[in-house]
């Protein structure tokens, strides 16, 4: 499952009018995922809705850019993405941040923690990597549940609600559902435009290659663990992200963003949408938490639907949905 | 390469390694000329690729001293090596099998001189693309660079695995048994490019059939049973008595 974007990739000529549309939306990706972004609360015109599919979205964003790019499996995730929203939170709380400060908070606290978790867990490979972030992102759990007066313990930490904002000088209604949605878009937009330079660049080609054999990227002269580690760092700038623009939706920051199950929802998204695939993690959010809203209006069963949906997913289509499409009319 | 042929690239010292009790290599001291094509045989099991794998730093020597152009080199993590301008293929492929052949090649070229770039577009970075197109040529891949690496044939993806290795422009070459598992035209072919290559750096080539590089080596170096057995130009090794003893009903294959 390689890359759907990579350079290399353009150089085989698209099959039939299918696999040529889609080279073309490849080339142009970022401006559809724009188009997208501007037309999907029409589309979804629950906004609540729509604006925590693209917090997930990123979320899963970030962890596809570690798992899906680079080869690596972390349960420990949820670190990343609770970490940023709580430090988001504990800047306007603790210290009357601004929004926007709030934000660069959660950010760099996702780049933190991924460094401190990153450099100690690196070393190690497949189930042993796994097995360290999730303990390590525990400890994060236990690090955020304990300080109470920080973060508000186990009724997690409340936000002052941020209701009008003005970025660049325009004044904006923070409350209104819909203006809310444009903000985060606006954030997701600049993230998908980033990892769009990420995997075209080198560094893209690189993580690449360490996925697909190890041994012979270092043989090639590249510092793999370095490597590893810059990848997880990027990756938790993203979840750092996602982290404060859900608290600063939600205005609440609930201490589960940090636990275990946030970390699977991470894993699950992923494989739902396709990992390795650009536009994945934001079909499998979308298709995760659409499924869930729509379920648990008739049933308080709605796990057990979606958890249904989720085997059958990775049952018969291993590539997640976006990748099966991806693969299908490349044929 | 117009340096003397005296002149020393890579030199042992007393270089063994052991797993666990067991001792895999002992004591092999050997200096290798710049510009030579120096093949490393031996039966199987003797203990080449080991020694291989000092010299290219995948593994680390248990004892002794690995020294490069004059800099100790013993036990540097293996991606320094590329760096100090030695390059190896391994004795098992090793490509990347969903990448294109062309961006195979591409990524080898522009590992020394990208280091945590993740702004600029690779596309725009012409200078890694030619040499992957050059090296493309070389090695007779040219007209399969738009495949996946995983569609090539075996003997294919060995010549690729040796165009990667070039790409990072070595002054040492070190190939492990690049003919392995090769039919035998496309042992001809391989052959053929070793000889050009090694005209225009030192090469060194691990190999167990004998017959293969007698005829095209400089020095023989033959290991066996983890020891160095005998070293010296393939007329001295064709008539050390303690390499025939080895070499003795041991029909080649
Ligand atoms: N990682 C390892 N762990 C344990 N034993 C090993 C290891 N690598 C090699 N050996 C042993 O060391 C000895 C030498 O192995 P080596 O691979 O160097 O031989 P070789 O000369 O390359 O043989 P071949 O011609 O089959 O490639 C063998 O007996 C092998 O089983
Ligand atoms: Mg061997």
């Amino acid at each position: 499952m390689s890359a759907e974007f990579a350079t290399s990739r353009m150089e085989t000529a698209p099959a039939s009018t299918g696999a040529r549309l889609l080279d073309l939306a490849e080339r142009h990706r970022v401006l559809l995922a724009g188009i997208f972004l501007l037309v999907f609360p029409l589309v979804l015109p629950f906004h609540a809705l729509a604006i925590v599919i693209l917090t997930y979205g990123l979320y899963a964003l970030g962890f596809n850019l570690l798992f899906g790019y680079l080869g690596l499996l972390s349960f420990g995730h949820a670190a990343l993405f609770g970490g940023g929203a709580y430090l988001c939170g504990i800047s306007l709380v603790h210290f009357g941040a601004p929004w926007w400060l709030g934000i660069l908070a959660g950010t760099l606290g996702g780049v933190l923690i991924a460094t401190l978790i990153g450099s100690l867990a690196i070393r190690t490979r497949g189930i042993y990597f796994a097995m360290v972030t999730l303990a390590l992102a525990q400890c994060v759990y236990y690090l955020f549940y304990q300080a109470v007066d920080w973060t508000g313990g186990e009724n997690g930490l409340r936000l002052p609600s941020v209701t009008a904002i003005s970025p660049f000088g325009i004044p904006l209604n923070f409350v209104d559902p819909l203006t809310r949605y444009y903000v985060v878009a606006a954030f997701v937009f600049a993230s998908l435009f980033f990892l769009s330079r990420i995997l075209a660049s080198p560094f893209g080609a690189v993580i690449e290659g360490i996925r697909e054999n190890e041994a012979r990227a270092r043989a090639c002269g590249y510092d793999v663990t370095r490597t590893r580690l810059v990848a997880f760092v990027l990756s938790g700038a993203f979840c750092g992200l996602a982290g404060a623009l859900q608290a600063l939706h939600l205005a609440i920051v609930p201490v589960e963003m940090l636990a275990i199950e946030t970390s699977g929802l991470a894993v699950m998204m992923c494989l739902l949408g396709g990992m390795g695939t650009f536009f994945g993690p934001f079909v499998g959010a979308a298709v995760f938490l659409i499924l869930e809203n729509l379920v648990s209006v008739y049933t308080v069963h709605w796990q057990l639907v979606v958890g249904v949906v989720f085997i059958v997913c990775v049952l018969f289509f291993p590539r997640g949905i976006w990748g099966s499409i991806l693969h299908w009319s490349r044929r | 390469m117009s340096a003397p042929s005296s002149d020393v690239i890579l030199r042992t010292e007393r270089v063994g390694r052991s797993f666990g009790k067991f001792v895999a290599l002992k004591d092999v001291s050997a200096e290798f000329r710049r510009g030579a094509l120096t093949s490393i045989i031996g039966p199987n099991g003797a203990g080449k690729s080991t020694y291989f794998n000092l010299l290219s730093g995948s593994l680390a020597p248990s004892t002794g001293k690995v020294t490069f152009e004059g800099k100790d080199v013993t036990g540097l993590p293996q991606h320094r090596f590329a760096h100090l301008g030695i390059a190896k293929s391994f004795q098992i492929t090793n490509v990347f099998p969903q990448l294109t052949v062309r961006e195979n090649v591409r990524i080898a070229a522009q590992a020394l001189k990208t280091r945590f770039d993740i702004w600029r577009p690779r596309a725009a970075m012409t200078e890694f693309i030619e040499t992957a197109d050059e090296l493309l040529r070389t090695v007779g891949l040219w007209h399969r660079r738009g495949e996946l690496a995983s569609a090539l044939a075996h003997g294919e993806q060995r010549a690729l695995e040796i165009g990667m290795a070039l790409a990072s422009r070595p002054r040492l070459l070190l190939l492990d048994e690049p003919t392995a598992g090769m039919s035998p035209e496309e042992t001809r072919t391989m052959m053929d490019l070793i000889v050009r290559l090694a005209s225009e750096r030192t090469v060194i080539l691990v190999e167990h059939k004998m017959k293969l590089v007698m005829g095209i080596c400089d020095r023989l170096l033959v290991l066996h049973h983890g020891e160095l057995l005998a070293e010296g130009t393939p007329d001295e090794i064709r008539r050390n008595e303690t390499v025939k003893r080895v070499y003795l009903g041991q029909r080649e294959h």
